[in-house]
């Protein structure tokens, strides 16, 4: 929060910039989110802080006790330059429920979500899978790898997500630029062969038209 | 960008808008991309106002850079934007022109893309 740009200048657009994407980092603190963001950006990581006013949820008893609460929260996003004309923004998008009202306004445009997972705490991206799923936003499952963090096999790592078959889970490492557009591409890719509205929840397996047969075959080996 | 501290402000952020909490209108987004109008500002600007004036001035932006560059919460730089732009000041455009937005070649266009940096 201390490390603000304020002082330094501005790196702008280029001035034919015509189209700016979004594409969400998601995941629990501490799973790399901003490192990613670090390897892709061609700016240092910039941040909004964001202030969250919260009426009080589950403590309705406290009658006449302080019924708000406020919480700042950083917004780390970075930019990469696809095209002369395309700017790519990533966002990273804190997992937690209770930063849904931020999590709705931030997702609002979005291509989709790149969902960074730890192997080591797998059960922190549960919320921001859950999250991701309500919201019908179609995302990729990234595995960063940690150095000391358990390998898992593909099927297993699926199990515990709980991911539809489609969803592609690729490897990556998030300090590594290759890797981390391996990872983007995986999502990207995802999206033009697996449109949402091609995949709404209860259509029993509705025919591939466009003839690319990736879905279930994106497994494991998309990291390098 | 002359040594403003990147401490804690000392005017509360919704002060920069002279307390008002919601744009004239509600269409910008993060990534609205913000340009110059060109000219001389206005001399009545406030001064936060004219803070976003003079950073956009350089060359464009998203209005999410801008907020992070003028250490700025995203709903005050909306508001801001929206002044700027009511008073011919600033452009905002929407991220997607309208003719790519249900074009699937835009996500073509960002997959040829992200190979091409790979």
């Amino acid at each position: 929060m201390d490390s603000a740009p304020s002082d330094n200048a501005a790196t702008y657009l280029g001035s034919n910039t015509q189209t700016l994407v979004k594409v969400l980092v998601a995941g629990p603190f501490g799973v790399g989110k901003t490192t990613f963001i670090r390897a892709l950006s061609e700016t240092a990581p910039l941040h909004t802080e964001e202030t969250m006013t919260q009426a009080s949820a589950s403590v309705d008893s406290l009658i006449g006790v302080r019924d708000k609460v406020t919480t700042t929260v950083a917004m780390d996003f970075g930019r990469r330059t696809l095209t002369d004309d395309l700017v790519l923004y990533l966002f990273g998008t804190p997992g937690q429920r209770r930063f849904k009202p931020l999590w709705e306004d931030v997702s609002r445009g979005a291509l989709g979500a790149l969902v960074l997972v730890d192997t080591r705490r797998l059960g922190d991206s549960f919320e921001v899978i859950d999250l991701i799923e309500e919201s019908g936003m179609p995302y990729a499952v990234a595995v960063n790898t940690f150095d000391d963090a358990p390998r898992h096999e593909p099927e297993v790592l699926r199990d515990h997500l709980d991911l539809d078959p489609r969803t592609p889970l690729v490897t990556c490492d998030a300090r590594d630029a290759g890797s981390a557009v391996d990872a983007l591409i995986a999502l990207v890719t995802h999206l033009l062969t697996d449109p949402p509205d091609a995949a709404p929840e209860a259509v029993p397996d509705a025919a591939p038209e466009a003839g690319l047969p990736s879905g279930t075959a994106t497994a494991g080996d998309g990291g390098r | 960008m002359s040594g403003r501290r990147s401490e804690r402000r000392l005017v509360p952020a919704y002060m920069a808008t002279g307390g008002r909490a919601a744009p004239s209108r509600n269409t910008f987004d993060r990534l609205t991309l913000l340009s110059a109008a060109g000219g001389p500002l206005p001399g009545r600007l406030a001064p936060a106002q004219r803070r976003l004036a003079e950073l956009v001035n350089g060359g464009p932006l998203s209005l999410a850079e801008a907020a992070a560059y003028l250490v700025l919460p995203v709903s005050v730089v909306r508001v801001l934007v929206a002044d700027l732009v009511d008073l011919g000041v600033l452009h905002a455009r929407a991220p997607v022109p309208r003719a790519e937005q249900h074009d699937p070649r835009l996500l073509e266009r960002v997959l040829s893309g992200l190979r091409a940096i790979r």
